[in-house]
This record gives C-alpha cells, structure tokens and sequence, in this order.
C-alpha cells in the first residue's frame, strides 16, 4: 500500500466512562500507514484510553474507528488485526517464551510449520532467538520487553499499539530500546500506533506526534513542527521548556509582528491566525532561542544554574518579564555571566510564537 | 529485632498443651484401632483384625462407596460453580447487588450447620410430599454441593483478585475468543485455586455429618454417619478402624492441598 494512505482513522471518537467521566471529546485523527504515531500527554489526557479502543478493550460511546476503511469501533479484539505491547508486558507466565509468541498464530488456527518458522523469525528479529525455551520469569525485564514486541508482531498484524511499553525500563535500557524499536518499525513496515507521557521518547522515535490534554487532541504535526510551532500554551508548556509572555499585537508586517508588553518591551513574533494590531496575546519563546551577549533588550541575571552542557539563566527583564535563557558552555566549559550582572540579549526574529490561547 | 517465639516464658508449655489435646485422643484411636483385644481400652497387641472385620461385615464398604460418590459429585459442581461465581464477582465487580452475592454465597459458613441441616432436611421432606421430588443419594450430594461452594470459592476467588487483568486482554489481543482465552490462559492460571478448592470442598464434604445425617436413609448412609451408628453398639475397635481411615484420608487431601496453595519459589 502507498505510503500517506490511512492505516487507521478515528472520527469524532467520544468515550464516557461509567461514572460520567469523559475520557475522550469528539477526538478525530487520521494514522497513514508505516508510519510511527505518538500519542502524547500526561495521565490522564485520553491517551490510553483511544488505544485501548483502537484495540478493543474499550467501545467508544460515539464515533466510528476505521481500519483500511472498514469500521472496527464495535469488533472485540479477536477480531481485529491489531495487536498490542502491554505496559508491564502481560507475558502468559505459564508457558514458554516460544508458545508466548506463538499464541496469536496458534489461535489463529496456523498450520504447527507456519507457527514455527514465525516464531523463529519474530525472536531472531528481536534478538532472543535463543531464549525459546525459557520461561518468562527467567527473563530480566528487557528481555521480557523483548518477547513482548516479538508476540506481538509474530501474527504480522496490521497496526501495532504500544502502551508506554518501555517505562518499566530503566534509563539507559530505555535509551537502548528507543534506537531499536525505530529500526524495528522500519524493517517490519508495520505501521505502530504508541503511547507514552515522555516527550524525549516521542520526539526522537516518532514520524508524528498527537499532543493529547483533557481528552482532546491539540495539536497534530512532525517533531520539529511540535517542537518549533506550538499552537497553545498547553503544548509549548508540555513539550520543552518555554517562557509565556502576555502583551498586545503591535504592528504587523506580512508574516511577522511585534509584541509590546505592558511595560513596552518590544518582541518579534512570528504571526499564527487571524489577529489584527491591537489583539492582546500570549507568546512563547524557547529559552535557547535567546542570544546574550548583545542586542537592543538588558535585563538583570537572578540566577544561573550550571548544567553540564549549557547554563541556564533566570533574567529580569524590567518589573513585570522574567525570562529563563538557556546557552551552551563554551569550550572552557565556564558560564559567561553571574549573578547580579546586566547583560544585554536579543530576541531573533522567529523565535518568539504567537499562541491560539 | 525478630524474637523466637520461644522466649516468651510458658509459651512452650501452653503449646505443648494445645498440641497434646488436640492430637492426643486421635493418637489413642488409631493405636487402639490396631488393637487385638475386644475390649477397647486394653492394649493386647498389634493387629489388623478389626480392618479386616470392617471391611467382610459389609455396611462399611457401601457406605464409604456412597461418601467418595458424594463427594465426587458435590465437589465437581460446586467447584464450577464457585469458578463461574468467582469469575462474575471478581471481573464485574461494579454490577447491582454484587455485595449481596458475595454475602450470599458465603453464608453456609456462617449459618450454624444444624439450622442448615433441619432446613434443608424441611426442605427435601416438602419436595417429597408435594411434588414427590426424592433423588435418595442425589438429595445428598445436592446438599453437600450447596455447602461445599463457598469452601471452592474462596482459594478460586483469591486467586482470581490477584492475576493480571491485562494478561486475559493479551489473550483477546492475540485471536482467542472469550472461551479460548479462558481455556487457554484464565483457567491454567487459576488451577491452583481450583486444586485448592477442589480439596476443601472434598474434605468438607467427606466430613459432614450434621446434614448428611438430617436427609440420609436407609442405602444412602455415608461413613461419618456409619460410623456414628457403629458408636450406638458401643465403641468397638471397628469403630476405631473406621475412624483411622476416615482420617487418613482427609489427611492426605489436606496434604496435596498445602502443596498445591503454598507459593511457588520462582
């Protein structure tokens, strides 16, 4: 199948839980196929909830969920050719790590050959080929994550839903498992729908994120689009760190504008939806996109935390500003300013981004 | 810091005790059981004699024939019964009156046994007369299966509370159906629960004697109640023998049920 075709599609998906608690509101998102799919978000944001009811385990109480075009939004697991990486791996303790993963083909109803190779195949892939007899509990948890995947992708499901699967992990085996789940995706062409609340896992693994928040999805786009182009306070507060500055729109030149504080401090903003001069307005400025050192802008240093690689500022910009500036370490590995000096710093044009809230 | 117990002073002296009236009278019944002399509490020598007398007098053999069949019996149904109650209270847990049902069905062990007992012995002698409803020995194991339930549903509903919800979803996940999930992963799972189950219910049943003894007739006599009949003559060395197997058997099944529920070193 073409690329940019969709693999899945929800569309206006609500679920009600007993109790009255909405877990999602009217959430629409179309998946393509091969692609790597985040959803992203703190708990609680619905996230989990729209993959339990991609998978199954979950009906949405308004909606419909497309497969390849056929609704599945009312099918029960069985029947549907997705399959799922559980948090804790939900391994069938009481059989072997080769009838682990070969329990799908198995009920499925395969020829015992068929069952076989696929089973060879998928721990060769995951590289546990030699672990077929082991029982699960023999397993550290890596490995354990490892057999996991390779059940999960033995019976060639279309979509593959991965529910946070490696925050069980410790970090340098996260680190490890995020490089290789990438390359697994791209050698299965298996199109991978996951959930996680971390953002350096989703920005370093995905093809696109969805940054969900109280059941709706804010914002859809590539990493650096995320990263680069918030559309709201919630997804430039939630991805990286951002400094929020409130003021009035006060000129507007084509694509760009200047944001003038209450105290008159004048900041280049990209523009983003119909405002007109005058509109009052959030921005949002990443503090390693400010420059010190020169510029039109002073302010006074409150602290400086040392961080390895870059320092990390606390400046005050007048009474009402303060802005947190981040700047890498130059070869000595020492902090340019201290505590209690004046520095002048430059907003570039760009940096700064209007925000829809 | 962790004492042994023994520190406690007269601690071993009231354990002694416990241990001495508990075992003690059982102790003497199967050394007397193996008695030669007629005269139960004088010790004339090793014998099996009173084995071999139990078993060629007939009665006894019909009526342990008759406590294995009831037992059997109640233990297979209660068992599916406290399977299919455990699996509905435990994963449904939120539905109307699921409080009410567990209540319920653990009030055999609560309800005083002879109140049960002269119950249900009302209870079966109305069937009769009304409808002409008696199953003889099927009246019995229809009573120990009422009884024996909540013995099943305890170990089964414990551990069913304590497995993985997820690892049931996994089974869905991968192309089983609801029966093949359970085939394949709830009930496996859950066997040591239904072993222990089973063995309770078995016990529990095997031991009755209050009911059994309120609906039992003539031909549907089971051991306890054989055995309570034998004491009427007086407590002869049968009796003892009786007894001896009685417990014997009750102490293996208790046995296999320690080795199937004590946790597994993994």
């Amino acid at each position: 199948m073409a690329a940019g075709q969709s693999a899945v599609e929800a569309r206006g998906i609500s679920k009600v839980f007993p109790g009255g608690v909405k877990a999602l509101d009217d959430v629409s998102v179309t998946i393509r196929e091969n692609e790597f799919f985040t959803l992203l978000g703190p708990s609680g944001c619905g996230k989990t909830t729209l993959l339990r009811l991609i998978a199954g385990f979950e009906f949405p109480s308004a909606g419909e969920i497309l497969l390849h075009g056929l609704d599945i939004a009312h099918l029960p697991p069985d029947r549907r050719p997705v399959n799922t990486v559980f948090q804790h791996y939900a391994l069938f303790p009481h059989m072997t790590v080769a009838e682990n993963v070969g329990f799908g083909l198995r009920m499925q109803g395969r020829p015992k050959g068929e069952i076989d190779r696929a089973v060879d195949q998928a721990l060769a892939l995951v590289k546990m080929a030699d672990y077929g007899a082991r029982r699960p509990s023999q397993l550290s948890g890596g490995q354990q994550q490892r057999v996991a995947f390779a059940r999960a992708i033995a019976p060639r499901p279309q979509v593959l839903l991965l529910d946070e699967p490696l925050s069980a992990l410790d970090l340098k085996l996260r680190q490890a498992m995020r490089g290789e789940l990438k390359t697994l995706q791209r050698e299965t062409g298996i199109t991978f729908i996951f959930v996680t609340h971390d953002q350096e896992e989703a920005l370093t693994m995905s093809d696109r994120i969805a940054v969900m928040s109280a059941g709706k999805i804010q914002q859809i786009g590539a990493p650096l689009d995320i990263y680069e182009s918030p559309v709201n306070h919630f997804v430039a507060d939630f991805i990286g760190d951002s400094n929020f500055i409130e003021g009035a729109i006060d000129t507007i030149k084509g694509d760009a504008a200047v944001v003038k504080t209450p105290d008159g401090i004048a900041i280049a903003a990209r523009m983003n939806g119909p405002h007109k001069a005058g509109d009052r307005i959030a921005v949002a400025l990443r503090p390693e996109k400010i420059l010190l050192g020169a510029g039109k802008l002073k302010g006074e240093v409150r602290e400086a935390v040392y961080l390895g690689t870059s320092t990390s500022y606390v400046i005050a910009l007048g009474r009402a500003v303060t802005l947190s500036v981040r700047e890498a370490n130059d070869l000595s590995g020492k902090a340019r300013f201290a505590v209690g000096d004046t520095v002048k710093l430059d907003i570039p044009a760009g940096a700064a981004r209007m925000l829809a809230d | 810091m962790r004492q042994p117990v023994g520190h406690y002073p007269g601690l071993r002296l009231w354990t002694a005790l416990f241990f001495f009236f508990l075992y003690a009278p059982m102790v003497v019944l199967v050394a007397y059981s193996f008695n030669v002399n007629k005269l139960a509490m004088i010790w004339g020598g090793f014998s099996t004699r009173w084995y071999v007398k139990l078993f060629t007098t007939g009665g006894i053999g019909e009526a342990a024939m008759n406590s294995l069949l009831v037992a059997v019996i109640a233990t297979c149904f209660a068992v599916a019964i406290a399977i299919a109650a455990a699996l509905v209270l435990v994963r449904e847990a939120g539905f109307r009156g699921a409080g009410l049902s567990n209540a319920l069905i653990s009030m055999p062990l609560i309800v005083p046994e002879i109140v049960t007992a002269v119950a249900t012995l009302m209870f079966f002698v109305m069937l009769k007369n009304w409808i002409g409803f008696d199953l003889g020995l099927g009246n019995i194991i229809i009573a120990h299966c009422v009884f024996c339930i909540p013995f099943a549903f305890m170990p089964i509903r414990a551990r069913l509370q304590d497995m993985d919800l997820a690892l049931e979803q996994a089974a869905r996940d991968l192309y089983a159906d609801a029966w093949k999930a359970f085939r394949f992963v709830t009930l496996p799972l859950l066997m040591p629960g239904v072993v222990a189950g089973a063995m309770l219910a078995f016990v529990i049943s095997l031991d009755d004697f209050i009911i059994t003894q309120m609906i039992s007739g003539p031909g549907t006599t089971t051991l306890p109640v054989y055995i309570y009949s034998m004491i009427r003559n007086g407590i002869t060395p049968e009796v003892n023998a009786a007894s001896t197997i009685l417990i014997a058997v009750s102490t293996a099944l208790v046995t296999v049920y320690w080795y199937v529920s004590r946790p597994k070193k993994t």
